[in-house]
């Protein structure tokens, strides 16, 4: 067993870690108070390759392993979350279904601008009446005169409506299945096709400069070509693309988790009460101890599940394990940062109480905490 | 064209408190966390934009130093020089400026390169000698500071930094340049850079190699010697003035005094 990162992770960390702490950081609190967008960061990121990391030269990625593409999302989310999820969401949720499953000539159309990061590209799942029970969506697609008609609505999607936001693939429901349960069929929909109405931005509690909105189909066209893949493998399709993305939100929240004790460490060493810094107390000792071990733990679960996905291992129980464990723990790591902190933690000047904001989503994004339990407890035969 | 640029690994001077050996009177290089000088970055920054910029150039990093440093060459790989050099052997342990420079121009001059960036000093000796010295080895010219640079024809065209703007200074290639710090916004490796650059080409050379003898370099070689090291003194606490009506008077007598007006 080797637990070393090899050059090129290493680099990559190096590299995002300089990124993040100079051009990411030094933004947070300006992006969370405006909510905006951070085009030029995002650009700049595109530039870097940042955004099309695990896919081949080919398709115009930097052909990095998955784990190095972990690790670029957790440096990223120590510099900001809603940098990270833009980031998360692109690469594993837009491009990555085209990559794993689209035909040929869909890498070749939809691949290279999403890698380059000209353009992003979103995955709508989400349903006003179907979060966790993704697989029992309400839209449906019918296939007429060579096209598909798509009526109904999705929830919460994440890179729909920015500016470069190249288009979305949505789960539809198609048919019925001969068990009599639905054929879902994931749909490529371009923006600016008529009929997809994209909504305006949620308000949110956290990753506020990340772009989230509600989305519309009344009657949107899209030709039959449009299938991602095959028709009716959209479930199939969009468990798998979920495994990856939990293992990159395992790693987003060590990230996370890691600024929060960063922020906790320092705080504690300059803090003085009593005649003494606070991090001379046994009491806060305790707290930052238990940060430093449950990061290492959550970072080394998540190292496993992505090495496991290399090997072209089955890893979806350790995805559940690593982006439950990780996200519980970066939630424990911001409420004990907010503690450390006392009444500074709860001012807005401090990032800790940022962090306490964009941490809460972690454990309901790609799967409540509830599912991943659920997730781990069929693994065991339940 | 073929261009060069000369670059140093150093002790992280973010995260370092650069420590002096007593017995050696040198630098603490072990145990310590080693970086490509973030000067050097510039200066590499710098080479690229004007490969870029002039098309059909290679663009060549050079370092002399222990087998470590090739990690600071595979950063500028990454960063997206086309090719690197390492003159590693264990008989330039403890070259002085003549040493390095001699070893740097041996191996520049098989190479017949058109133009040779230097940063104006490294991050962690601050001599600023090597480059002035490389120049003289080759018997080529040096532009200094340089803020600015293009090749035009068969000349290298600088803004040189002066103290009250720049100058521009021109001279035939081959040449020698130094980059003046902060001239050019530091660049990030890209995700591609750091993915090929082990599939670059990378040579490591010896003394042998070189054809130089043991003797001329290192600490055989050396005509440097530190003699003594000593802390630097500490900032005294500034003055404050309070004014009562002549503070700026004052102030300006003071900055005259220090030849600052
Ligand atoms: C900021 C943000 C960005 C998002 N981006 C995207 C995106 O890009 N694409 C996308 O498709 N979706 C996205 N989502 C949606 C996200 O995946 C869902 O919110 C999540 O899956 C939960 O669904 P829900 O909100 O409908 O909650 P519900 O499913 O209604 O759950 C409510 C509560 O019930 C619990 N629960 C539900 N079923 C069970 C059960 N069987 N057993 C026990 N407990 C249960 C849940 O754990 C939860 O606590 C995003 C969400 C947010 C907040």
């Amino acid at each position: 067993m080797d637990f070393s990162l090899n050059e090129e992770q290493l680099a990559i960390r190096n590299t995002c870690r300089e990124f993040a702490e100079q051009e990411i950081k030094p933004r947070a609190e300006e992006m969370d108070r405006t909510g905006e967008f951070p085009y030029d960061l995002i650009r700049k990121m595109g530039e870097l390759g940042l955004l099309g990391l695990p896919f081949p030269e080919e398709y115009g990625g930097a052909g990095a392993d998955f784990l190095s593409y972990c690790i670029a999302i957790e440096e990223i989310a120590r510099g900001d979350a809603a940098v990270a999820i833009t980031m998360e969401a692109h690469t594993s949720l837009g491009a990555m279904p085209f990559y794993l499953f689209g035909t040929k000539e869909q890498k070749e159309r939809y691949l290279p601008p999403l890698a380059s990061g000209q353009q992003l590209w979103a995955f709508g799942m989400t349903e006003p009446e179907a979060g966790s029970d993704a697989g029992n969506p309400r839209t449906r697609a019918v296939l007429r005169d060579g096209h598909w008609h798509i009526n109904g609505s999705k929830a919460f999607i994440t890179n729909a409506g920015t500016d470069i936001s190249g288009g979305v693939t949505i789960t539809a429901v198609t048919g019925t299945r001969p068990d009599g349960r639905s054929e879902i069929t994931n749909l490529i929909v371009p923006r600016g096709t008529p009929g997809y109405i994209i909504g305006n931005p949620y308000r949110k509690m956290g990753w506020r400069a990340s772009d989230t909105r509600p989305l519309t189909f009344e009657d949107c066209q899209v030709p039959e070509e449009n299938v991602l893949g095959q028709r009716g493998e959209g479930f199939k399709q969009f468990m798998q693309i979920l495994d990856g993305g939990r293992v990159a939100i395992a790693a987003l929240s060590v990230g996370l988790a890691q600024a929060c004790l960063d922020e906790a460490l320092s705080y504690a060493k300059q803090r003085r009460q009593f005649g003494q810094p606070i991090s001379k107390f046994q009491a806060i000792q305790m707290k930052l101890a238990d940060m430093a071990m449950e990061i290492e733990l959550a970072r080394l679960m998540y190292y496993k599940a992505a090495w496991l996905q290399m090997q072209g291992k089955p890893y979806s129980a350790e995805a559940s394990m690593a982006k439950l464990f990780a996200s519980e723990t970066a939630k424990r790591a911001a409420d004990q940062a907010v503690q450390i902190h006392g009444g500074y933690g709860f001012m807005d000047e401090y990032p800790v109480s940022r962090y306490w904001r964009n941490v809460k989503v972690n454990e309901i994004g790609e799967g409540t905490s509830e599912v991943q339990r659920l997730i781990i407890a069929k693994h065991l035969g339940c | 064209m073929k261009i060069f640029v000369c670059v140093k690994q150093i002790p992280d001077p973010n995260t370092v408190e650069s420590k002096l050996d007593p017995a050696t009177k040198r630098l603490v290089r072990t145990g310590v966390s080693l970086v490509l000088d973030p000067g050097d970055e510039t200066t590499i920054a710098a080479a690229i934009k004007l490969r870029d910029s002039l098309g059909n150039s290679e663009l060549t990093a050079i370092s002399m130093g222990p087998a470590s440093a090739q990690e600071a060459l595979r950063r500028a790989l990454a960063m997206g020089v086309d090719r690197a050099i390492l003159i590693s052997d264990s008989a330039l342990a403890g070259s002085d400026v003549l040493g390095t420079a001699r070893t740097l121009a041996a191996a520049l001059k098989r190479e017949n390169p058109d133009l040779i960036f230097c940063s104006t000093e490294s991050t962690d000796g601050y001599t600023g000698m090597v480059p002035g010295a490389i120049a003289e080895f080759l018997g080529l010219p040096q532009l200094t500071f340089a803020r600015e640079i293009n090749v035009e024809g068969t000349k290298a065209v600088i803004k040189r930094v002066t103290q009250t703007g720049y100058e521009v200074v021109e001279s035939p290639l081959p040449a020698v340049v130094t980059i003046a710090s902060g001239s050019f916004e530091a660049i990030y490796p890209t995700m591609k850079g750091i993915m090929s650059a082990r599939k670059k080409p990378f040579s490591q050379l010896s003394l042998s190699d070189l054809g130089l003898d043991p003797s001329q370099v290192g600490e055989a070689g050396a005509r440097e010697q530190v003699l003594s090291i000593g802390k630097a003194e500490a900032r005294a606490a500034g003055q404050i003035i309070k004014d009562e009506g002549n503070a700026a008077e004052i102030i300006a007598d003071f900055l005259q005094r220090h030849q600052l007006l």
